[in-house]
């Protein structure tokens, strides 16, 4: 069993707090991750800096760009990664970024890299199911890294099952129609969203994301799911911060108190 | 049919739908149903209706005599800048309104680069009584700022794109977003041969117009359907995408596309793809876009703000590996050399994306019987800033 399910099998509430990798400086990923787990957080997510994030806000649009200009490589986050596992086993550590870095790093090459550095998981929101299926799952699979896929409020039942025969690990489950950082709070229609999702009987548990900002909407998610990530409000709290640890564990006190 | 997209969205390799999740099911709606509903009789007919009345098609197609002299050979201008709102933009503009407004929706988003696009969306949203929002770079509305009054008068909301270079690139970004966040009641109402799948295709069929005309228009003043070039510019490809279509098949119709070289291929300043990019997804799509060796889009520069996008619709990007098409490239001066040299031949101020077609014509062989069309995508009333600024340095040249 690899780190994610069995991380979803002992726990429940799950916190997945997503950073953007190389922000706000290069090289404040490791500390940052440290820390996290320190503070309690059960599982990261590490976006890697695209110059074009479609799925993305301005808060993390904003990160990547900061990342980006500090120059942060493919390669530094992978090393940034094999630091981490240095002196962190059990959290499982997920990548998410964009297709055409994967197309440029070369697919194979990439999901290589990523598995020998410690990468559990990987979410590339504008990779087709059916291009993954015919080309690289039997890869992904065989590396044992997990490929995470994302439905929405739009996606139908017929296309979720589908999914969800794709996706190892968990269900990234988009919390409302909107790009990552929208706050609006979580409202009786999503609810019976992550209920109906809930109820159909999927392989998968999942965890829910995008507008997950604060305790609340953390504890309504988790009513239904197996846990929930948090992504554009963690980032906003460090951008100013003169102390990085302070903040994080502060951060993650008020989710989990 | 070699040239045609395949039932999954591509041209060879080139094409297909890379996007989010977020965007599946408005996106597969569409590739699902497209073809049937502007297929349908009432819609072909409504949509002939507009581009005659309303566009003003079929727009002439014009030997330029003194242009022909000058280049001792034949030369015709097909005058998409005398559309309605001043260039090919519009017949896919009127297309798409029209199969959004058979989709119910009543939110209308695009972007736009030259503003032309945006101007002919902020038209037939106007027309259909829907609500618009355009978003453009920054920078775009700085350099073509009468067309972002033109789109205010017309009662659509500018929005600008204020990440990356700030021009075409970004708009296209921030539509896409906000499609995302409005997926019920919003159409992306895309200006070129860009996007996912079934976007190019659709576009392409739309503009394919420019072409059907150009086939009888040159049979009635040369005696044959088929000229020996087709010259024109190209950005992300739509007005290209039309003057080729229906030419794509017969190979012995030389097929053009001009580039943008903005400072020149070798300064970094420039949006010259099939030149300096590599195979790689922008916007939904497998095409050429210019990219660092980690997959950063990097920021393209043209004078030319209809040009200035980093990509190329997949469409051309099949056409430009196989040969089909030869694929040249203009600068920033050569493309106000020649607008000044139409103007001044010919009086027709071309748009500064349109000059960038006309410029590559010192650069080719032609011969004296060689009948050559190029597409004059719109006029240049948008671009007077420029050329103004410009004048003294062009007539000492001229
Ligand atoms: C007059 C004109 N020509 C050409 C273009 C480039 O677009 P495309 O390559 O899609 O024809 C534009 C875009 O704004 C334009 O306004």
């Amino acid at each position: 069993m690899n780190r994610i399910d069995s991380l979803i099998k002992e726990k429940k509430n799950i916190l997945n707090i997503y950073i953007t990798a190389g922000y706000p400086e290069k090289d404040d990923t490791v500390f940052i991750v440290k820390s996290l787990e320190k503070a309690g957080v059960d599982m990261i997510e590490i976006g890697m800096p695209y110059s074009d994030p479609l799925a993305d806000g301005p808060v993390i649009q904003h990160s990547s760009n900061r990342a980006l200009a500090n120059g942060i490589h493919l390669d530094t986050i992978f090393y940034q990664i094999q630091e981490i596992r240095k002196n962190i086993e059990a959290l499982p550590i997920i990548v998410m970024g964009y297709f055409n870095q994967l197309m440029q790093y070369g697919v194979e090459r990439f999901l290589e890299k990523a598995a020998a550095s410690g990468v559990d998981g990987l979410i590339i929101p504008d990779l087709p199911v059916d291009i993954y299926n015919e080309k690289y799952r039997r890869k992904t699979e065989e590396l044992e890294l997990d490929m995470i896929f994302l439905i929405t409020p739009q996606t139908s039942d017929d296309r979720i099952h589908q999914i969800d025969e794709a996706t190892r690990g968990f269900l990234y489950v988009v919390s409302s129609s909107s790009t990552t950082g929208n706050t609006a709070s979580l409202k009786k229609k999503q609810e019976s969203y992550f209920e109906r999702i809930a109820q159909m009987q999927l392989r998968n548990p999942f965890l829910v994301g995008f507008g997950i900002s604060d305790k609340t909407s953390f504890d309504l998610a988790c009513r239904y799911a197996s846990g929930a990530i948090i992504g554009s409000a963690f980032i906003k709290a460090i951008e100013n911060t003169s102390n990085l640890d302070k903040t994080i564990h502060q951060f993650i006190k008020k989710i989990k108190s | 049919m070699k040239y045609q997209v395949d039932k999954n969205g591509f041209y060879g390799k080139f094409g297909g739908a890379f996007i989010p999740e977020l965007l599946y099911s408005n996106v597969e709606y569409l590739k699902e149903h497209y073809l049937n509903i502007i297929q349908d009789t009432s819609f072909k007919k409504e949509f002939k209706m507009l581009l005659k009345d309303y566009a003003g098609r079929p727009t002439p197609l014009y030997f330029a005599k003194r242009l022909s002299a000058k280049y001792n050979t034949n030369i015709f201008l097909k005058r998409e800048d005398l559309n309605h709102t001043g260039a090919h933009k519009i017949n896919n503009t009127i297309g798409q309104i029209l199969l959004a407004k058979r989709l119910g929706k009543k939110r209308i988003i695009a972007e736009t680069g030259a503003g032309q696009h945006g101007v002919a969306t902020a038209t037939v949203s106007a027309l259909m009584g829907l609500q618009c929002i355009v978003y453009m770079g920054e920078v775009d509305m700085k350099r073509q700022a009468p067309n972002v009054a033109r789109m205010e008068m017309l009662g659509a909301e500018v929005r600008p794109a204020i990440s990356g270079s700030k021009t075409l690139k970004d708009a296209t970004n921030e539509a896409i977003r906000d499609w995302i966040n409005h997926p019920e009641d919003t159409y992306y109402l895309i200006g070129s041969v860009v996007g996912p799948h079934p976007y190019p295709d659709m576009v392409a069929r739309f503009q394919s117009v420019i072409s059907e005309e150009m086939k009888y228009q040159m049979k009635e003043k040369t005696g044959s359907e088929n000229p020996d070039k087709i010259i024109a510019c190209v950005g992300g490809g739509s007005n290209a995408a039309g003057a080729f279509y229906h030419y794509l098949e017969n190979e012995s119709v030389e097929l053009i596309a001009v580039e943008a070289e903005g400072m020149g291929i070798k300064s970094g300043k420039t949006a010259a793809t099939t030149q300096t990019g590599t195979e790689g997804i922008i916007h939904g799509s497998k095409t050429l876009l210019m990219q660092n060796n980690d997959g950063q889009i990097i920021e393209p520069y043209s004078l030319s703000a209809g040009l200035d996008y980093p990509g190329i619709g997949p469409l051309h990007a099949f056409l430009f590996k196989s040969h089909r098409g030869k694929f040249l490239g203009a600068t920033d001066k050569e493309a106000l050399q020649a607008a000044f040299e139409l103007t001044r031949m010919e009086g027709i101020i071309p748009a500064l994306e349109s000059a960038h077609a006309l410029a590559v014509l010192p650069k080719i062989k032609l011969k004296k019987e060689e009948t050559v069309i190029i597409n004059l995508s719109g006029r240049g009333d948008k671009d007077m800033q420029t050329y103004s600024s410009n004048l003294n340095a062009l007539k000492n040249n001229f």
